[in-house]
C-alpha cells in the first residue's frame, strides 16, 4: 500500500497523468499483455489442440456463419479452420514472450559489459567498445539473421523446431546488447568520479561490489527507457524475421508467423487472415514505442524537443 | 592527417579480418565439411586422405589465412545446396539487388530533401503537419507490412502494379537490367517505394532539423536584414550548408539499405541477394551465408571509410591532427 502511495505522488506519475498518449498507449499495452498472458483462459478454441479443429470450418469470414459448419468466428477462420482470434492470441504469448527475453537477455549484456568497460578502463574498455563498434556497422536483423542462421547449424535438426524460439531469443538478445553496452558505460563514467565510489573504494569494497551495488542503481533510469523502446523493436524484429521464415516455427506461430501465412491468402480475397494479426502487431508496437517515448521524456527533462 | 588516415585504414582491415574471422569459423565449426562431403561408405583411411588434402589438419591460422587467401581471390566456397560456387550464385544475383538499391536510394534522397526542406520553411500549416505525422507512421511500421500494404493496394485492389518479380529484363554483358523495359520499370516501383522509405523519412528529418538550425544562424538574419528574396536566402544560402552533414548521413544509409533490401525482397519475391541469403539462412547453407558476409562487410566497412574521409575534407577542426 504504501509503495502504491509513494508511487501515485511521484513525479513520474504525474508526468503520466498529464500525457494522454501515455495514458492510452499504457491501457493498450496492459490489455494486450494480460490478454497474451491469459490467451488459455480467454481464447475460444485451442488452435493447437487438433482435436478440436474441423477442416470444413476453414476460410469462415469473420463474423459470418460457415458455409459448411454453420459455426461462427469473430475474426474468422484461417485456411485449417483455426480461429484467428485464438491464433492471435496465442501468437502474441510467444511473440512477447521471445521479445520480452530477448530484450532482458541483452540488457544483461549490455549492461554488464558497460559497466566493466567504465569501471576498467583501459584496454578492457577499448575492446569491448571496439566489439560495439563493429557490431554497430552492421544492422541488427542482419546481425540476428546470421547468429539464428550459424545457432540453427549447432543445433541437431530433429531439435531445430523445438529450440527455434530459444535460438530466436538469442539471436535478438545478441544483436540488441550493444545500446545497453553504450549508455551504460557513459552513465557509469559519470558515476565513477563522484565520491561515493571513491569512499566505497577507501573503506576497502571490491570492485564487483562498488560495479554492481553501488553504480548499477544509479545508472538503470536510463536503461529502463531503452530497455522499452528495445521491446518495440524486439517484437518487431521477431515478427520480421518469423515473416521471412527465419524464426518461429509453424509449429509455434508467432504474429510474424501468422502474418506470413495470410500473406499466402491476400490475392484470393481472405484478408482477415492477415489483416487482424498485422494490426494487432502495430498496436502492440505502437503502444510500448509511444510508451518509452513518454518514459524518454519524462525522465529527462533536458531532451525536450 | 596522414596518420588519421592511416589509422583508420588500419581499423577498417582490422574489422575485416574479424569479420573474415567470423566467416572462417562459420565454415570450420558449424557441421562438418568432411561428414558434408563423403557419402555412407567411408573408411576411416577416406577421411584421413580428405582431411589431409583439405589442409583441415594444419594449424588454426595456417586454415585461417588460407581461407582469407581464397576470400581474395574470389574462392569462398561451394554452396552446399545448389553445388555452385557461392560467389557466382551473389554476383549472378547482385544486378537485381543493387538496381533495386539505387532506385530507393534516388527515391529516399530526392523525396526526403525536398520534403525536407519545405517543412523546415513552412514550419506550420495543414501540408506540413500531414507530411510529418504520415511520416511518424511510416516509421512505426514494420517494413514487411508496409509492402504488403502497397501489394495490396496497388495490386490487388487497383491493380495497376505487378506484385512480385522483376518483369522483363535486358542482358548487357553479365549485367541483366529491369530498367530497360516498361515492366521491368513497372515492377521495380513498388519494391523502391516500401525499401526507401524509412531511409526517405530519415533524411527528411534529418534535413528538417538541419535547415530549421541554419535558418536561426546570424548570417540568415544578415542575409534577410540586406532585402535578399526569401527565394535567395532559402536556396542560395541556406540549402547549401545543410546538405553537406546530410550526405554524409545518407551515405551510411546506403549500407542499410542493402541489408533491409532482404526484407523487400521476400514480400516481392525479387530474385536478389537478400532472398538467396534467407534461403541460404533457412537451408543452413553455409558458404553461402559466409560469403554473404564478407561482401557486405567490405561495402559497409568501405562506406564507412569513405564517409570518415569525406568528414575529413570537410570539417577543417579534424584536420589539425587532433581528431581521432
Amino acid at each position: 500500500m504504501d509503495m502504491l502511495k509513494r508511487a501515485i505522488a511521484s513525479d513520474l506519475f504525474w508526468s503520466f497523468k498529464r500525457s494522454p498518449v501515455a495514458v492510452i498507449s499504457a491501457l493498450v499495452a496492459i490489455t494486450l499483455i494480460l490478454a497474451a498472458v491469459f490467451a488459455p483462459l480467454l481464447a475460444p478454441y485451442n488452435p493447437f489442440d487438433p482435436a478440436s479443429l474441423n477442416l470444413m470450418n476453414g476460410f469462415s469470414k469473420p463474423m459470418e456463419p460457415n458455409a459448411f459448419t454453420g459455426e461462427s468466428f469473430v475474426l474468422g477462420t484461417d485456411d485449417q479452420g483455426r480461429d484467428v482470434l485464438s491464433t492471435i492470441l496465442y501468437g502474441m504469448r510467444i511473440s512477447l514472450f521471445v521479445g520480452a527475453l530477448a530484450v532482458l537477455f541483452a540488457m544483461v549484456i549490455g549492461v554488464v559489459l558497460g559497466l566493466v568497460a567504465a569501471y576498467a578502463g583501459g584496454r578492457t574498455d577499448a575492446i569491448i567498445m571496439r566489439i560495439a563498434d563493429v557490431q554497430l556497422t552492421f544492422p541488427s536483423i542482419l546481425v540476428a539473421m546470421l547468429i539464428f542462421g550459424i545457432a540453427k547449424g549447432f543445433t541437431p535438426i530433429h531439435l531445430r523446431d523445438q529450440m527455434a524460439i530459444w535460438v530466436l531469443i538469442i539471436s535478438i538478445g545478441l544483436s540488441d546488447w550493444v545500446q545497453f553496452a553504450r549508455v551504460v558505460r557513459g552513465a557509469a563514467l559519470v558515476e565513477k568520479s563522484k565520491e561515493y565510489v571513491e569512499a566505497a573504494i577507501l573503506i576497502g569494497r571490491g570492485p564487483v561490489a562498488i560495479i554492481f551495488k553501488h553504480i548499477l542503481p544509479n545508472v538503470l533510469s536510463p536503461v529502463l527507457v531503452i530497455a522499452t523502446i528495445s521491446l518495440a523493436l524486439a517484437i518487431i524484429s521477431e515478427a520480421t524475421l518469423s515473416f521471412l521464415g527465419v524464426g518461429a516455427p509453424p509449429t509455434q506461430p508467432s504474429l510474424g508467423t501468422l502474418i506470413r501465412i495470410g500473406q499466402g491468402y491476400l490475392f484470393s480475397g481472405e484478408w482477415w487472415i492477415l489483416f487482424f494479426p498485422a494490426v494487432t502487431l502495430l498496436l502492440l508496437a505502437l503502444s510500448v514505442n509511444l510508451l518509452g517515448d513518454w518514459l524518454r521524456d519524462a525522465l529527462n527533462p533536458k531532451l525536450d524537443d | 592527417m596522414l596518420s588519421y588516415i592511416v589509422k583508420r585504414a588500419l581499423q577498417s582491415v582490422l574489422v575485416l579480418l574479424a569479420v573474415g574471422l567470423v566467416a572462417f569459423s562459420m565454415f570450420r565449426f558449424v557441421g562438418d565439411p568432411v561428414e558434408n562431403m563423403l557419402g555412407q561408405e567411408r573408411t576411416n583411411a577416406d577421411i584421413e586422405r580428405l582431411r589431409e588434402s583439405l589442409g583441415l589438419n594444419d594449424p588454426f591460422l595456417v586454415q585461417y589465412w588460407d581461407f582469407l587467401v581464397g576470400a581474395v581471390q574470389g574462392d569462398v566456397g561451394v554452396s552446399f545446396r545448389q553445388g555452385r560456387p557461392a560467389l557466382e550464385l551473389i554476383m549472378e544475383r547482385a544486378p537485381a539487388t543493387l538496381e533495386l538499391a539505387l532506385v530507393s536510394a534516388i527515391f529516399a534522397m530526392v523525396l526526403g530533401i525536398v520534403l525536407g526542406i519545405y517543412t523546415a520553411i513552412n514550419r506550420k500549416g495543414p501540408i506540413t503537419n500531414f507530411i510529418l505525422s504520415t511520416s511518424l507512421i511510416g516509421v512505426s511500421l514494420p517494413t514487411f507490412l508496409i509492402g504488403i500494404l502497397l501489394i495490396y493496394i496497388f495490386a490487388v485492389e487497383l491493380k495497376w502494379l505487378p506484385s512480385f518479380g522483376r518483369g522483363e529484363t535486358v542482358d548487357l554483358g553479365w549485367w541483366s537490367t529491369g530498367l530497360l523495359t516498361w515492366s521491368g520499370i513497372k515492377s521495380l516501383i513498388l519494391p523502391s517505394i516500401t525499401l526507401g522509405l524509412y531511409q526517405m523519412t530519415l533524411i527528411m528529418r534529418l534535413v528538417r532539423s538541419e535547415m530549421s538550425e541554419v535558418l536561426r544562424q546570424d548570417y540568415i538574419r544578415f542575409a534577410r536584414a540586406r532585402g535578399l528574396s526569401e527565394r535567395a536566402i532559402n536556396f542560395r544560402h541556406a540549402v547549401k550548408n545543410t546538405l553537406i552533414p546530410v550526405i554524409t548521413v545518407a551515405g551510411l544509409q546506403i549500407g542499410s539499405i542493402i541489408a533491409f533490401a532482404i526484407i523487400t525482397e521476400t514480400v516481392f519475391q525479387w530474385p536478389g541477394v537478400g532472398l538467396l541469403f534467407i534461403d541460404s539462412v533457412q537451408f543452413v547453407d553455409i558458404p553461402v551465408m559466409a560469403s554473404y558476409l564478407m561482401l557486405i562487410s567490405v561495402m559497409f566497412v568501405g562506406i564507412n571509410f569513405l564517409v570518415d574521409m569525406l568528414y575529413l575534407a570537410i570539417d577543417p577542426r579534424l584536420r589539425d591532427g587532433k581528431g581521432s
